[in-house]
């Protein structure tokens, strides 16, 4: 790689050791990728994924006061990850007690993202990139990211320029003020290797979509065809919605960094059909297709027939118009069933911003009144509690279905079951 | 006996059993658990990766196609590594991936533990291999399969 005068001199220590070993890190990061050069990083500003205080976690929180003890800072302020803990979530007195001992480190570390850069105290969420927030990059810009679901918002449909980098990687790109040349930031590496053919009879179920390319593409660029029949071709807040719901699912169940949708996403309404490579691959996707993904997801609940006993919806975090469309849902279907409250815990996770926002309106008022708690806490988070494991907990986040024991369920059948209060039929 | 030759993303050599996955390996669903619970023989906890949910992973040549899933990913593999959790190697059919490369990259510029990591061993690595086999790992990405 070939490093300018600046660079160099830091690789050679120019800015001290930690310095040095954080410039040899994305140097050999970059090199492996085949980066020439180092470019700059131009977003105002960065996100990292780290944002719990996870007692095992140490060798994290070592390496972040190695570097503010070195001096070593944040060249842009950041946001971060949810947090984990909220204690109006529902919890019983021995998971509160791992909770404790679990996230003992939370207050500790959320000091040391205020030393390396943090934007705000509630700078704490998945979604940076929604505009209550204030992280909202611009079509072109060069990001030191982390967070699969955000990466992918950013990349497909902002039209920003992020690798998928992990944790730690990201905050050095932020620290350095550059990333290694490579992969999504450049122009062929934006190219779609995959034709995703949408063939289904209803528009599909964001979460089981993603999912779906995810699986197959896993971390390649596929651009969806078909898609517009069912979500037009606006980018408005619920297109919006949906495609953060099925990118967060693409990321998680497989590796996609940026997928393009035809007529829909920006680069693939400016560049049209030169996005997609010579000998792209073709994926059809119908029904049938989808079905058979959804019913290959393991149920890992010790009692499969179990009564559920809470329900996460929000992962990655709600928008303002999602938590209005929720409410608005489930107040009908429980007025249609004669109930004026859940039949079990349900918990809606949205941004802390978004969270102070909805709170103002009267629809919250109307949430309030079916007994849904609003938390701006990591789902995985609180299911990482070896307590909660075990409990029977439905979802319809893919992402929380593949790195927990939590259930899936799709829109439909998580209404249907908080309104009845047991698993869907 | 067969050897394959790859490249050597982190140089490094080692002897040790293959635990081979040929679906994405999913690095924080699998180090989770163990990372949680302090297990130090790794044991996986990636309920959808049926070859591998349960297995211990410490010591062994992890041998995957890519990782996938949460961009955590590397930074958990630079945990399992500080705390001593780590495979002995990662050996990779096809390209390394982002994430995966992050982690052997970090736990090699950060921490003493030496987890050689080498990719592009060609598709017919992963359909030959098979876990338990014993793996040899030369600094030059010469890997070899017993």
């Amino acid at each position: 790689m070939q490093l300018n005068n600046e660079q160099q001199m830091i690789l050679d220590g120019s800015q001290g050791e930690v310095m040095a070993k954080v410039m040899k890190t994305l140097v050999m990061y970059g090199e492996t990728f085949g980066a020439e050069r180092m470019v700059q990083v131009t977003s105002d500003k960065g996100h990292l994924v780290t944002s719990f205080g996870l007692s095992v976690m140490k060798p994290v929180y070592s390496l972040m006061q190695q570097l503010i003890d070195a001096g070593v800072m944040s060249k842009q302020q950041f946001s971060v990850d949810p947090r984990p803990l909220d204690k109006n979530v529902p919890a019983n007195l021995l998971q509160n007690i791992v909770f404790k001992v679990m996230y003992s480190k939370q207050k500790q570390y959320e000091k040391q993202l205020q030393s390396m850069g943090l934007m705000s105290d509630d700078a704490f969420t998945c979604t940076c990139y929604m505009d209550e927030i204030g992280n909202k990059p611009q079509q072109g810009d060069v990001l030191s990211w982390a967070e699969s679901s955000a990466v992918v918002y950013a990349n497909s449909v902002l039209g920003a320029r992020c690798n998928r980098n992990s944790g730690i990687i990201e905050m050095f790109g932020s620290i350095a003020g550059c990333v290694p040349y490579f992969g999504l930031l450049t122009d062929d590496g934006r190219k779609a290797s995959w034709v995703v053919e949408i063939k289904t009879t209803k528009k599909p179920e964001a979460q089981i979509l993603g999912s779906t390319i995810g699986m197959k593409v896993m971390e390649e660029v596929p651009f969806i065809r078909g898609l517009d029949q069912f979500i037009g071709n606006e980018l408005n807040q619920q297109v919006k919605d949906y495609l953060k719901d099925m990118g967060a699912a693409t990321a998680s169940n497989g590796a996609v960094g940026l997928y393009h949708v035809d007529g829909l996403t920006p680069e693939a309404v400016e560049q049209k059909d030169a996005l997609i490579r010579d000998d792209a691959k073709v994926y059809v996707i119908d029904d049938a297709e989808l079905e058979r993904v959804k019913s290959s997801y393991p149920i890992v609940w010790e009692d499969p027939s179990a009564t559920p006993k809470l329900c996460f919806v929000g992962c990655p975090h709600l928008s303002l118009s999602q938590l209005s469309e929720w409410t608005d849902r489930l107040e009908k279907a429980l007025q249609a069933a004669g109930r004026s409250k859940v039949g079990l815990p349900v918990v809606f996770t949205a941004a802390p911003a978004v969270k102070a926002k909805f709170e103002l309106t009267a629809d919250f008022q109307r949430l309030k009144a079916l007994k849904i708690v609003l938390s701006d806490i990591c789902p995985l988070m609180y299911m990482n509690n070896p307590m909660c494991r075990n409990m029977p907990v439905i979802t319809n986040s893919n992402k929380l279905r593949t790195y927990t024991t939590a259930r899936y369920c799709t829109d439909d059948e998580i209404v249907e079951a908080i309104v009845k209060g047991g698993l869907p039929s | 006996m067969k050897t394959f030759k790859g490249r050597a993303v982190v140089p490094g050599t080692a002897k040790a059993e293959a635990l081979v996955s040929h679906s994405g390996f999913n690095t924080l669903a699998s180090f989770q658990k163990s990372l949680m619970s302090g297990d130090k023989e790794a044991t996986c906890s990636d309920q959808n990766n049926s070859e591998i949910f349960g297995k211990p992973m410490y010591g062994k040549a992890l041998c995957l196609p890519q990782t996938i899933g949460s961009t955590t990913g590397g930074m958990v593999l630079y945990c399992a590594s500080a705390l001593g959790q780590q495979p002995a190697c990662l050996l990779f059919s096809g390209p390394i991936d982002s994430l995966a490369a992050a982690g052997a990259i970090l736990s090699d510029v950060w921490t003493d533990v030496s987890m050689p990591t080498v990719d592009n061993l060609g598709t017919e690595f992963l359909e030959y291999v098979q876990t338990g086999k014993t793996i040899t790992v030369e600094a030059d990405g010469t890997v070899t399969v017993e």
